[in-house]
Parts: structure tokens; C-alpha cells; sequence
């Protein structure tokens, strides 16, 4: 079969490098991964990304896209024939965006700073706001999902790889810090959630392992500062 | 079934205006309610309890938050004069540039007002480097969305209001018609557009308005 002349320029432990793959495997398209090398940027992304010059980059056709979930919206909207990544309704859509902003904007900040937190108090307290965030996804879930296994409801959509994409990153601070993010007690509706996410076909060899990603994590604190 | 249609804003905040103005473009009918951010209502905090910010859209009781989802929930739920071009390829290019706006152009803006000395040295040239991105993008069209105004636009429309007052507050000249002839043009023909003029905000309340961000942004901190 021809390939449908996709690229992706990203690296592997980049969760929003990550939401590209994940919705390219969910329409079933191929695509060829040019892994950029960590500490240097490559000719061509800095030729499709000049702006921000980050990767994920998708070029489709020779044409660009930057920014993952503008990326994943495309992706939606020009291969109609496999699952809709967001859903049908204006609604329901609207609160995915919203959703997956929160996401991006105010939830993965606060997962940035407890890793980076000095000190149990500044820890406690990163930790406090990574907390609360979860309980707001957590209701997220429940009013997204209606009861069903996704965000998006039967199938994977736009949350579900909004968030899902950090999975690995959860697990690792989770294993780092020994402490639990996703409770089954506490987080119910995303505890079982993100293990269907996990094993999910589109998504299993997409998200790093954790104990790949817990060792980047050590090699990168080893490198010194420059 | 009629559509109930409110909006939470302020007098002031540009990110409301982008509403009002998709609203009006689309001829809906709406209900504007102002609010005070210093007490802010029930409603607003019962409607957007994640941030506690306006603007908020109600429709038909149903609340959304964040101006440029709001955009696209507006534009996905009236089709009249459509805001979005239909080119996947196209959206995403809109899209692109309304989060540049939001997430690099608009700080960069603001670190201009709110520093001095050294510190709005460096904040200058970050903020005429963004706006060159933009001045390149517009490229031969009268406005990002074509001939008439779309996403983009909106996403970007409080620049034409707000700049001007800046460079008017802190003396500063961002926008020179001979290094942003492109942007100069799209302010002029933004601010012709009949459902922008008509809805500015008070100019002199904002220019005292802009001031005051910057005298208090600017005040010395207390010593404990």
C-alpha cells in the first residue's frame, strides 16, 4: 500500500509527539517517524516550524503542521473514513477543547513543578495542585464520558489523547516520587480509564515504558548544567 | 425553540469582545451580562468554576469558557458567515496563528507595557519579532480570512485598539507603517469592519485604564 505521504517529526519520549502518533494509528495511517536527536533541532523542523521551531511538526503532502492538538484536529478532519477523534456533538466537542486546554494550560505545569519542587514543603504543595487537578479530571471524566470506557464515550477521541499522552510522565513521577496520582479510591473513573487507554491498540507502542522514561529522566539530572 | 443566548463579560476585556463580535457577524441575539471581577457574580462563578474568568457563553443554559473554544463552538453551531475556511489545511493555519496570538504575541505585548528601563529594552524587540511573524503571514491578503474577516482576525482584533494605546501609555512606537506596512493596513481595514467599530470599548476609559496596569505593575513592591 502507498504511504500516504505523512511525516512526523518528533521524539519518542514527547507526549505531544505522542497525540500525533496516537491519532494517525487510530485512522490507520502510515506514516514515516523522523526522530529528531535530543540538544539539536533539524534542518527540516526548523524549516516547518520556523515560529516555534518544536516538534511535534506533521507534513502532509509536503505542507506543514505545527502544534499537537491543531495537529490531531487536522488529522480528524481530513481522513473522515476511520473513528472521529472529537465528537459529533458542538457541545460536547466544546468541552473536549476546553477540556484539553485545561490540559495543556493548567494541569501539566503543575505535573512540571512537583518534579522540579525542592524541599517537602514546596514538594507537598506541588503535589496538593497536581491533586486537585486530578479531581477535576476526574469529574471531566464522568460528565465527558457518560459512563463509558473513553472521554470521547466507546472510542479514543480528542481528551482521551489530550491527557492520555502524559500517562507515561504520570507513571514516571508517580514510581520517581512513590506517591500515586491516578488513585483507584480517590480517582475511580480514571484509574480504569487509563488502563484501558494504555493497552489501548492505537496507543500501547506509542507511550514510552516507564522504566525507559525514569532512566531519561536520570541520564538528563546527570548531564551538568551548561 | 428560540436559542437563550447570555454573555459574561466586562467592559474592558478584549477576549469578550472576540465573542460579541463573532455573535454579531453571525447575526445572533444575545444577552450581555457585565461583570464586576472584584465581586463576581454566582452565575459567572457557577458557570465557570474551573477559572472564574469572562468570557463565559450560555446557550440555552449550557456554559462554555475560553474565548477561542468559545469561537469554535460559535462557529460549529451557526453556519452563516463562517469564520473558519473549509481547507483542513487552511483551519489548522488559522488555528496556528490564533494560539501564537494568545500564547506568545500577547505576553510579549504586555512585558512592553508593564517594564522599564532595561527590562523594556529587552521586551521590545521580543514583541516586534512576533509581530513580524504576523506582518509576514498576512502576506497580499486584506484580512487572514480573506476577503472578509474570520478566526484569525478576532483572534488577533484587540491589537488594533490596544496597541495604539499602548504605544500611546508607554511611549514606546510597536508598530511603524514603514516596518509593519502590511499590519497598519489590517488595522485600518479590521477597524472599518461595522461590528468592530461598533463595539470598542470607551477610548479614553481604556487608555486610563492601560495606565493604570501599568503604574501598578510598575508601583514598588511593599517592604515587610
Amino acid at each position: 500500500m502507498a504511504s500516504s505521504d505523512v511525516k512526523v517529526l518528533g521524539a519518542g519520549p514527547s507526549p505531544y509527539v505522542n497525540r500525533v502518533q496516537i491519532a494517525l494509528n487510530l485512522k490507520s495511517v502510515d506514516y514515516e517517524f523522523l526522530e529528531e536527536k535530543f540538544g539539536s533541532k533539524s534542518e527540516l523542523l526548523l524549516k516547518s516550524n520556523p515560529v516555534h521551531k518544536k516538534i511535534p511538526v506533521m507534513i502532509h503532502g509536503g505542507k506543514p503542521i505545527c502544534e499537537s492538538l491543531i495537529i490531531v484536529q487536522y488529522i480528524d478532519e481530513v481522513w473522515t473514513d476511520g473513528p472521529s477523534i472529537l465528537p459529533s456533538d458542538p457541545y460536547d466537542r466544546a468541552m473536549a477543547r476546553f477540556w484539553a486546554a485545561y490540559v495543556d494550560d493548567k494541569w501539566w505545569p503543575t505535573l512540571r513543578g512537583l518534579r522540579s519542587a525542592e524541599g517537602e514543603e514546596a514538594k507537598a504543595a506541588a503535589l496538593e495542585q497536581v491533586k486537585e487537578g486530578m479531581v477535576l479530571l476526574e469529574d471531566a471524566f464522568t460528565k465527558c464520558g457518560k459512563g463509558k470506557d473513553f472521554f470521547g464515550g466507546d472510542t479514543i477521541g480528542y481528551l482521551d489523547i489530550a491527557f492520555g499522552s502524559f500517562l507515561g510522565w504520570v507513571r514516571t513521577t508517580e514510581k520517581m516520587a512513590d506517591i500515586k496520582l491516578i488513585d483507584e479510591a480517590k480517582t475511580p473513573g480514571l484509574f480504569g480509564w487509563a488502563e484501558r487507554f494504555g493497552s489501548n491498540a492505537a496507543v500501547k507502542d506509542v507511550i514510552p515504558e516507564t522504566d525507559k522514561l525514569v532512566e531519561l529522566v536520570k541520564m538528563m539530572a546527570a548531564k551538568p548544567k551548561a | 425553540m428560540a436559542d437563550d443566548l447570555k454573555v459574561f463579560r466586562t467592559w474592558s476585556s478584549p477576549f469578550a469582545l472576540r465573542i460579541i463580535w463573532a455573535l454579531q457577524l453571525k447575526g445572533l441575539e444575545y444577552e450581555t451580562i457585565f461583570e464586576d471581577l472584584s465581586q463576581k457574580s454566582p452565575l459567572l462563578l457557577q458557570y465557570n468554576p474551573t477559572y472564574k474568568k469572562v468570557p463565559v457563553l450560555v446557550h440555552n443554559g449550557k456554559p462554555i469558557s475560553e474565548s477561542l473554544v468559545i469561537l469554535e463552538y460559535i462557529e460549529e453551531t451557526w453556519n452563516q458567515n463562517p469564520l473558519l475556511p473549509e481547507d483542513p489545511y487552511e483551519r489548522a493555519k488559522a488555528r496556528f496563528w490564533a494560539k501564537f496570538v494568545d500564547e506568545k504575541l500577547l505576553q510579549s505585548v504586555i512585558d512592553v507595557l508593564v517594564t522599564e528601563g532595561n527590562k523594556q529594552e529587552e521586551a521590545v524587540p521580543r514583541a516586534k519579532e512576533n509581530l513580524k511573524y504576523i506582518e509576514e503571514e498576512l502576506k497580499g491578503n486584506k484580512f487572514f480570512g480573506g476577503a472578509t474577516i474570520g478566526f484569525t482576525d478576532i483572534a488577533l482584533g484587540w491589537t488594533a485598539r490596544w496597541l495604539p494605546i499602548i504605544e500611546e501609555v508607554t511611549g514606546i512606537k510597536l508598530i511603524e507603517a514603514d516596518t509593519f506596512p502590511r499590519i497598519s493596513e489590517w488595522m485600518q481595514n479590521f477597524c472599518d469592519v461595522p461590528v468592530i467599530k461598533a463595539n470598542w470599548p470607551p477610548y479614553d476609559k481604556m487608555v486610563t485604564k492601560v495606565q493604570g496596569t501599568r503604574e501598578k505593575c510598575l508601583a514598588p513592591k511593599g517592604t515587610n
